[in-house]
């Protein structure tokens, strides 16, 4: 390549990043490192086996469930089960794995060397791993059995009195230390190490969600530190701000933790809109449509984001003006989310679209998504959500919307990126077994856990009678949850097979639009040799245009991997 | 601009299409709305009007539901087999349509404002108690009429008033019996007797931890949290005496939360008289039997 490049009069950008020192190997590199790829890589492995771990512990509870009155798992089993399932998905997969992706993808996203404090970006990374292990630590004692909301007073002293509760408070704190100082390490990142010409309105849609995720996290954790300090001291050091009987108030535990709560499901799905936002232009070989709205819808739906806890809390005693203010709160979030919904399916309108797995992901995302949307809008309204909240009903929305916005995004990110952060292709047959099996495996676990909230099964019971058809829905959910597991199983297998035998990927196999593909798969430890000039939101489409005008059609910097490659 | 109509070509074939399918796909759910199908597709109802009222809103929230999903869905679903990628094909560069994008807000906007309309519309109907039936039972003062949490009571002041109290892992119930101590009065667990007819309010309470009323036929949940009182109220049909409702506790509460059911007997308001002064003779029985006991163990000492 650079011997092409040489014969033009005019310098060009092109790739010609090479490492200088040879790069240091074995582990100690890797706990040493303050390189944001590298870390990025860490985050996302270590998030990865906490999903494998929640998994676990989510098919267990579904084999329990799976017949009446069945005596497999004793009830305080149960309780530790979903408690550590819920908790681990949220502090350490999906909201973690997003700083993952954050971390790989946002420096060289926008032409920059590193992240803006390398060492605290390390730190962030190490404190997550601290607070995984502390919370897995207490498998070993005896796990907290409150759920990942932990309500108080059942998270007292009182009634829960062994350090399970602890073990989960500390696990707040160090995840939650861990995503305040990468956050602040994303938003100076992003504020300050553009490439040149990258103004706001050239900035990767990913890296705006991460931008406005970061914002988020500076504002909702401050709250949940506070509170879980406060449970901390009401359990050890003898303060009643949530008991009842000495002044306290259950409630008010209940409004911090959902001020947190709520922002943190913006928290985890607004990366998600991020990585589809990338995809979708991608493999529609169109521009993203209405790139303003969606950067403007996320930023307004983290704003609304923020005043819609208490649509938690509509059984509680509350006035019905607080009730109908959260309703209609609850309602605006719709309008900016539809936007994006149809900006999405607009931005495939009359393109070319092209069925490679991050696209299947990609979709199916959309599709799912768009159920767990809906159903929202029947749980913000509050007389409505009367009959829906703590059933089923509600544990079939929140997975719609975890699992449809976030994980169906995570994998279309993984498979979008794979080749360039380990430069070998994924295997498509195998994305498109895995992809079918997950799409079909999540709507027979979960489209019919809604009918089991219509039927009367509240949500976090070990067991339950066999009334009505509750035993026919549980069944079929957990055949469902199966196949699901099956298909995240042959995802597995597919990156670790590729990682040693996959087709070498080349710096740009889909001919993507955003810089990390202008350097090489992987990138050198110092990225870019050279920064090119933005002049657009798609920089690598300006770059692929100059060089077919001033080369002819013969050489683009970033040659395709041949079709069959990609077959592989 | 000229490139817009030929944007939005595909769209009008399109949208008939869609609109037949969301016809079709709406005559099907009237047919299914139906009782039978209560519990699949839509909250259950039937003991009470508020219950009902709440079966009603949802199913309207449903309708719309639908709509949007398969219009959504459908564009999806055209886009991704229309516009997939062929031999030839060249995608169009579009990078947006300022006059469309404000066209789907406001049309997000109008669907919203439509369903906080509905829901205000029925609001009243859930909320407030209506008065008790002419076949009631005769809550005259004093006896049993209640009185009564401050808020929420049926038009004519009365209701017959119940204490609920969630403890782990059981539901106590205290009757209103004109003593105005309620130590005294009769009480009951798990199972709740209450006439027909009669508009029945709910003062409920919780002893240890949060937990949370929900008989699905007789409405929605009201969580029972520590230092609170919650309120609500239902009212079952004469023609329902001598059924009764199942439920179970709906906020985690321990580790038999899913041990926690509560029922509610609906009898006639004779029966439930004769329920009351039973339950208060078997009370003072045991009562006397305890002070026996008691005057027995301090005349023997210590
Ligand atoms: C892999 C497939 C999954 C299955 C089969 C599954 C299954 C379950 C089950 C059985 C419960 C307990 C329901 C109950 O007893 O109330 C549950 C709760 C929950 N799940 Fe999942 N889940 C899966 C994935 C996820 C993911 C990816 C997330 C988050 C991103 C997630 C978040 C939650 C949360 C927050 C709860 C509530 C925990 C609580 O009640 O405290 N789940 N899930
Ligand atoms: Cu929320
Ligand atoms: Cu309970």
């Amino acid at each position: 390549m650079a011997a092409t490049t040489e014969t033009l009069a005019r310098p060009l950008p092109q790739v010609v990043a090479r490492d200088v020192t040879r790069e240091r190997g074995g582990w100690t590199s890797w706990v040493t490192t303050t390189d944001h790829k590298k870390i990025g890589i860490m985050y996302l492995v270590l998030t990865f086996v906490f999903f494998l771990l929640g998994g676990t512990e989510a098919l267990m509870m579904r084999l329990q469930l799976s017949q009446a009155n069945n005596t497999l798992l004793d009830p305080q089993t149960y309780n530790e089960l979903f408690t550590m399932h819920g908790t681990t998905m949220i502090f350490l997969f999906v909201v973690p794995i997003m700083a993952g992706f954050g971390n790989y993808l946002v420096p060289l996203m926008i032409g920059a060397r590193d992240m803006a404090f390398p060492k605290l970006n390390a730190l962030s990374f190490w404190l997550l791993a601290a607070g995984g292990v502390v919370f897995y630590a207490s498998i070993f004692f005896s796990p907290p059995e409150c759920g990942w909301t932990c309500y108080a007073p059942l998270s007292s002293k009182d009634y829960l009195p062994s350090g399970g509760v602890d073990a989960w408070i500390y696990l707040i704190h160090l995840t939650g230390l861990s995503s305040l100082v990468g956050a602040v390490n994303f938003y100076a990142t992003i504020a300050n190490m553009r490439a040149p010409g990258m103004g706001w309105g050239r900035l990767p849609l990913f890296v705006w969600t991460i931008l406005t995720y970061s914002v988020l996290l500076i504002l909702a954790l401050p709250v949940i530190a506070g509170a879980v300090t406060m449970l901390l001291t009401d359990r050890h050091f003898g303060t009643h701000f949530f008991e009842a009987s000495a002044g306290g108030s259950p409630l008010l535990w209940q409004h911090l933790f959902w001020f947190f709560g709520h922002p943190e499901v913006y928290i985890m799905v607004l990366p998600g809109f991020g990585i589809i936002s990338e995809v979708l232009p991608v493999f529609s070989r169109k521009p993203i449509f209405g790139y303003k709205a969606i950067a403007a819808a996320t930023v307004v739906i983290a704003f609304l984001g923020l005043l819609v806890w208490a649509h938690h809390m509509f059984a509680t005693p509350s006035p019905t003006f607080v009730l109908i203010f959260f309703m209609l709160g609850s309602f605006l979030i719709a309008v900016p989310t539809g936007v994006k919904m149809f900006n999405w399916i607009a931005t495939m309108w009359r393109g070319t679209v092209e069925f490679r797995t991050a696209l299947l992901f990609a979709a199916g995302f959309l599709g799912t998504f768009l159920i767990g949307g809906i159903t929202g809008i029947f749980l913000a309204v509050f007389p409505v959500d009367w009959q829906l909240t703590d059933t089923y009903f509600v544990v079939a929305h929140l997975h719609y919307v975890l699992v449809g916005g976030a994980v169906f995004a995570i994998f279309a990110g993984i498979y979008y990126w794979f080749p360039k952060i380990t430069g070998r292709m994924l295997s498509e047959g195998l994305g498109k077994v895995s992809f079918w099996l997950i799409l079909i495996g999540f709507h027979v676990t979960f489209l019919i856990q809604h009918s089991l909230g219509l039927d009367g099964m509240p949500r976090r019971i070990y067991e339950y009678a066999d009334v009505g058809h509750l035993e026919l829905y549980n069944l079929i959910s957990t055949i469902g949850s199966f196949i699901l597991a099956a298909g995240i199983l042959v995802t597995v297998v597919n990156v670790v097979r590729s990682v040693r035998v996959g087709v070498i990927a080349g710096p740009d196999p889909w001919k993507a639009n955003t810089l990390e593909w202008f350097t090489t798969s992987p990138p050198p430890v110092n990225n870019f040799d050279v920064v090119p000039r933005v002049r657009s939101v798609e920089p690598m489409k300006d770059i692929r245009r100059q060089v077919e005008r001033q080369t002819g059609h013969a050489a683009a910097p970033a040659p395709p991997a041949p079709e069959s490659a990609l077959q592989a | 601009m000229n490139r817009i109509p030929a944007a939005l070509k595909p769209t009008r074939r399109n949208s008939r299409r869609v609109a037949l399918a969301t016809l079709a796909a709406l005559g099907l759910l009237l047919a299914f709305a139906g009782a039978a199908f209560a519990g699949a597709i839509a909250p259950e109802s039937g003991g009470s009007p508020n219950a009902d009222q709440i079966a009603s809103l949802y199913k309207l929230v449903l309708a719309v539901a639908v709509v949007v999903f398969l219009g959504v869905e459908g564009a999806l679903f055209y886009s991704l087999f229309k516009f997939r990628a062929r031999k030839g094909a060249v995608a169009a560069q579009i990078r947006g349509n300022t006059r469309l994008e404000i066209a789907w807000t406001l049309g997000a906007a109008v669907i919203l404002v439509v369903l906080a309309v509905i829901t205000f519309s029925k609001l009243g109907a859930i909320r407030n108690p209506p008065n008790s039936g002419p076949n009631g039972a005769q809550l005259a003062d004093g006896v049993l009429v209640a009185s009564g949490p401050s808020k929420r009571l049926p038009p004519n002041g009365r209701s017959l008033n119940i204490q609920v109290n969630g403890q782990q892992y059981i539901w106590r119930f205290t009757y209103p019996d004109g003593d105005t101590n309620d130590l005294n009065n009769a009480f009951s667990y798990q199972e709740m007797v209450v006439p027909v007819d009669t508009t029945v309010t709910l003062e409920i309470r919780a002893q240890d931890v949060a937990h949370s009323w929900w008989i699905p036929k007789l409405g929605g949940k009201f969580d029972a949290v520590p230092g609170y009182t919650n309120y609500t109220w239902f009212k079952i049909p004469g023609r329902l005496a001598g059924k009764v409702f199942t439920g179970q506790c709906a906020e985690m509460c321990g580790r038999n939360h899913a041990n926690m059911t509560a029922q509610v007997r609906a009898v006639t308001p004779q029966a439930y008289e004769q329920f009351i002064s039973r339950r208060k003779a078997d009370i003072k029985a045991a009562d006397a039997a305890a002070q026996i006991q008691r005057k027995r163990l301090e005349s023997s000492g210590p």
